[in-house]
């Protein structure tokens, strides 16, 4: 195009390579980490780390099998509270509320996503914890705690401080995202076509079950991968509540740690080389974990805008 | 192009603050344990005070605390696991103390007051190794016969950091259980057979403070400043003893503290009469190459040997005795600060 | 008739349930809400504003160096994120609109938005802190960046794409190179969205706490320097909340008041800003 003007070549070489700095930043965090972890890498291999669960500072063994799992069970729970939650409230805000309510509801659930995690986590150790512990968990230990293969999810002590309550927060914290993409998704859906289904006599649930759910459901799938991203690399929200223990259990009132919490708790103060290239190592575990989530969630996302441009 | 003016008066604006942002007063950095951070913190703020130089002290842990000095990314760290003279030398480093202090257990039990529960070497060890699981235990009632204990499950709380504290702890523990010693071992960091972890003495604290029928070790200024109810322990002599000052001090009397070992020793399961078994003392990391930074630290510390006793002592820590003192002293000039 | 009724009841009760849903997540806010309002009213006085930390067991501590520390550091984030934010949002909209890079940067930078802001504090902990031996103030601010570019780097390609072509056309005719269009005619029009798009930014990294764990560290003192490490709200509170001490419980709920107050009115502020310019 009109590039003769040496002014906006310059211009223009200089907006590509503030563009260029998203690249550079990738690349270099995916290379600076695995310079970082390099040691580990040697001593413990890739299947090795990440299947091993000895989480040893005495010993200079580490493996990541714990913090993972950590990150999964946690991520999971949390998934399974806050999906059906968040396609509710997107029912919700799209078909089923008055439409006075639809717009400050909305924007209310929007606001839960604008909390600092910190907060979340603050709230979680100070109020939501000592809630679980004292009522919650003995209730749920009282009515599951005895049904076969079920109770092995509810054994331990109530402490409030384990994998249920960091898992509860989670879900708080992701709702938002979920719901707010999946509203956005379901707005999508021509209007043309559910009106036609009114017509035919259909009922609110049969337009959204029959109708709106399936055209967007790509978006919807976006939406959970989006916060299964979230999910997995939230800090904060979980470091008060999860109680730092580095094994992996059946229980869901036992004490945990994730990836993240393990970096926050343990990244300022690993006194030997072999255990801060492993912190490296675990950081670089979970850039590669999210990345690839998050890339999934895109290509979902990115296949459902193509569908509706059509 | 109005809104190109505006950004460079905002960055010219920004830079001119930065140049005088650089002329800051004096600054020390450090981080390290947390079982000395009350004091030093306490220390800085008066020390600040007096000289107006500031010394910022961030309670990390002591792995952290040895970390970062030997990054040197600190001006000073601290730390409650001392290093060996070998390691000193690898990373260029000095060591010296500053006070000793004793860990406690603190519980969190409904009913149980400060010195209220008894425990001894064995109960505690069988307890943090998981094989003592309720508080009405036959073994720990037999120490309490007149204390209603609850039948509710044991929450053990450890610290989740590297730290001097369970550097002491584990030390203690290794050396009055076998089973310790060979299951767990001892060191700034362990694997755990149970409990939740809190980060810092300060984390272990108030998960104690949050959680009932807990049981945690800390630093005893965490007991004391926070109303925590501390335990009894038997110590090697045979007497239970209630945490104080002059149980750790009895305690300090038998520490070796060798110049030449820069100072290397452990306080635990001391065979005093009237010793607090868990003590230990706190230490202070210099880097050699680092001269005007560790200068300054010295002055500080120079400052709280001569004037801090009192401090210390509010606090419930030890001050360190008059020719130890001196030694250190001697100990600074030998390395020429 | 039967099966009208029972497709009728199966109507209703799935729209309860989203309705129940909806319920459960309003509880939440309003729990949430409601808990550090009250907790951190309570705690709100001047001198938590006025004065710099107390150890425990002086009185009168306050959070000065706190608030102060996390001003500069927010605004100094701001300022490296938003110029490289804006200018590589303009390569992506202008110069290479509806290329294939174009394309793949934006993928990315929606991913980069989402990457967990810890292993960003890891990795600027290796560039910054190790290299210089100091845990600093800039350090945070690059790593608050870092999340920052990214952000406003897509707004503004959305912002941008908003502007109709012709409004561009119509200043080529006029001779005008395109560098001149773009920032006389593109950004004049794009301006209100890139705005709200750098305050939405600035709501996300205010909140922020991963990030600064080990790069701007903490200060127990009031500091300016940003070459020595800076006390920020969001560190303290996760140190003061961990803490046993019931004062530092307080004053950390106060601090998470305030920070809360500043990102929800920003968070509003910029909706509103949106729905006035773009939903007439």
């Amino acid at each position: 195009m009109k590039r003769k003007n040496p002014f906006d070549l310059s211009f223009s070489l200089l907006t590509a390579a503030a563009s260029a700095t998203v690249l550079l930043l990738i690349a270099g965090i995916f290379i600076i980490l695995v310079k970082e972890s390099s040691l580990s890498i040697e001593k413990f291999g890739i299947y090795k780390f990440i299947t091993a669960v000895d989480w040893n500072p005495v010993k200079e063994i580490f493996g990541a099998a714990t913090s993972i799992y950590g990150t999964f069970i946690t991520t999971f729970i949390a998934m399974l509270i806050a999906i059906p939650t968040a396609i509710g409230i997107a029912i919700f805000v799209t078909e089923a509320a008055p439409n006075f309510l639809k717009g400050p509801i909305g924007a209310a659930i929007e606001l839960l996503a604008a909390i600092p995690s910190i907060i979340y986590g603050m709230w979680g150790l100070f109020t939501l914890a000592p809630l679980m512990s004292r009522y919650i968990e003995p209730a749920l230990q009282k009515t599951l705690g005895d049904v076969p293969v079920i109770n092995v999810l509810f054994q331990g002590t109530p402490m409030g401080i384990d994998i249920l309550t960091s898992s509860l927060i989670l879900s708080i914290m992701i709702i938002p995202f979920t719901a707010s993409i999946s509203r956005d998704s379901f707005n999508l859906t021509p209007a043309v076509v559910k009106e036609s289904a009114y017509a035919m006599g259909a009922t609110k649930w049969e337009v959204i079950k029959n109708i709106v759910l399936p055209y967007s459901k790509l978006g919807v799938f976006g939406g959970i991968a989006l916060s299964l991203g979230r999910a997995l690399g939230e800090t904060m929200a979980v470091a008060f509540v999860l109680g730092n223990k580095h094994h992996i259990t059946a229980s869901l009132l036992d004490p945990a740690s994730t990836i993240t919490v393990t970096l926050a708790n343990e990244f300022t103060e690993a006194d030997t080389d072999l255990y801060l290239s492993s912190l490296f190592y675990l950081a670089l575990v979970l850039f590669v974990l999210s990345f690839v989530v998050l890339a999934a969630a895109k290509f979902f996302l990115f296949r459902a805008e193509r569908r509706h441009s059509r | 192009m109005k809104v190109l003016k505006l950004f460079t008066m905002v960055i010219t604006a920004c830079l001119s603050a930065l140049i005088s942002f650089g002329h800051a007063s004096e600054n020390i950095n450090a981080a390290g344990a947390s079982f000395p951070a009350p004091l030093y913190q306490a220390w800085a703020y008066d020390y600040n005070k007096a000289t107006g130089i500031r010394i910022n002290y961030q309670s990390i842990g002591s792995g952290g605390g040895q970390r970062q000095i030997v990054n040197r990314t600190v001006d000073f760290g601290a730390s409650d696991d001392p290093l060996k003279p070998e390691q000193l030398k690898k990373d260029n480093l000095i060591q010296f103390p500053t006070v000793v202090g004793g860990v406690v257990l603190i519980v969190n039990i409904a009913g149980v007051k400060e010195g209220g529960l008894r425990l001894d070497a064995d109960t505690l060890s069988k307890i943090f190794l998981g094989e003592i699981k309720t508080w009405d235990d036959n073994r720990i009632k037999a120490l309490n016969p007149k204390i209603v204990l609850p039948a509710k499950a044991i929450t053990v709380v450890h610290r989740s950091d590297g730290s001097g504290t369970t550097a002491i702890f584990t030390n203690y523990l290794a050396a009055v259980s076998a089973d310790w010693k060979s299951k767990v071992g001892e060191g700034k960091a362990v694997k755990w057979p149970v409990g939740i972890g809190g980060k810092g003495n300060e984390g272990v604290a108030n998960y104690v403070r949050q959680t009932s029928n807990s049981i945690g070790y800390v630093e005893f200024a965490y007991a004391k400043q926070n109303r925590l109810a501390y335990t009894q322990l038997k110590n090697r002599a045979g007497n239970f003893m209630t945490p104080g000052f002059d149980s750790f001090e009895d305690a300090a009397e038998s520490g070796d503290f060798d110049p030449k070992k820069d100072f290397y020793t452990w306080l635990n399961n001391t065979p005093g009469k009237n010793s607090w078994p868990i003590a230990g003392a706190t230490f202070i990391l210099l880097a050699k190459d680092k001269t005007a930074q560790s200068a300054k630290a010295v002055k500080f510390f120079e400052w709280a040997l001569s004037n801090g006793d009192v401090k210390a002592k509010e606090l419930i820590y030890v001050p360190l005795p008059k020719n130890l003192k001196d030694k250190i002293r001697a100990y600074w000039k030998q390395n020429s600060l | 008739m039967k099966l009208q009724k029972r497709r009728k009841i199966k109507s209703f009760l799935a729209l309860s349930l989203s309705t129940a849903a909806a319920l459960f997540g309003l509880f939440w806010l309003i729990f949430i809400l409601y808990d550090v309002i009250t907790h951190g009213i309570g705690a709100l006085n001047l001198s938590l504003f006025l004065n710099d930390p107390a150890p425990p067991g002086v009185e009168g501590g306050g959070l000065r160096n706190a608030f102060v520390g996390q001003l500069l550091i927010t605004f100094f984030a701001t300022l490296i994120g938003v110029p490289v934010g804006v200018l590589g949002g303009t390569f992506l909209a202008e110069y290479a609109r509806g290329t294939k890079i174009a394309r793949l940067i934006s993928i990315l930078s929606d991913i980069m938005v989402s990457v967990p802001s810890i292993v960003i504090g890891t990795f600027i902990y290796a560039i910054l802190v190790k290299p210089t031996g100091q845990f600093s103030g800039w350090a945070g601010a690059v790593a608050l960046a870092v999340i920052i570019i990214p952000v406003v780097l897509r707004t503004t390609e959305n912002m941008l794409s908003l502007v109709p072509w012709t409004l561009r056309e119509a200043a080529f005719a006029l001779g005008a190179p395109y560098y001149k269009v773009i920032m006389q005619v593109v950004y004049r029009g794009a301006a209100t969205g890139i705005f709200t798009g750098i305050l939405l930014s600035m709501a996300r990294v205010a909140g922020e706490t991963a990030p600064l764990l080990f790069t701007s560290f903490n200060n127990a003192f009031f500091s300016t320097n940003m070459n020595q490490p800076v006390a920020s709200l969001t560190v303290t509170i996760f140190q003061y909340a961990m803490g046993p001490y019931e004062v530092w419980h307080q004053q950390a709920w106060a601090a998470s008041f305030v920070i809360m107050l500043f990102i929800l009115v920003i968070t509003i502020t910029g909706r509103l800003i949106i729905k006035w310019r773009y939903k007439k």
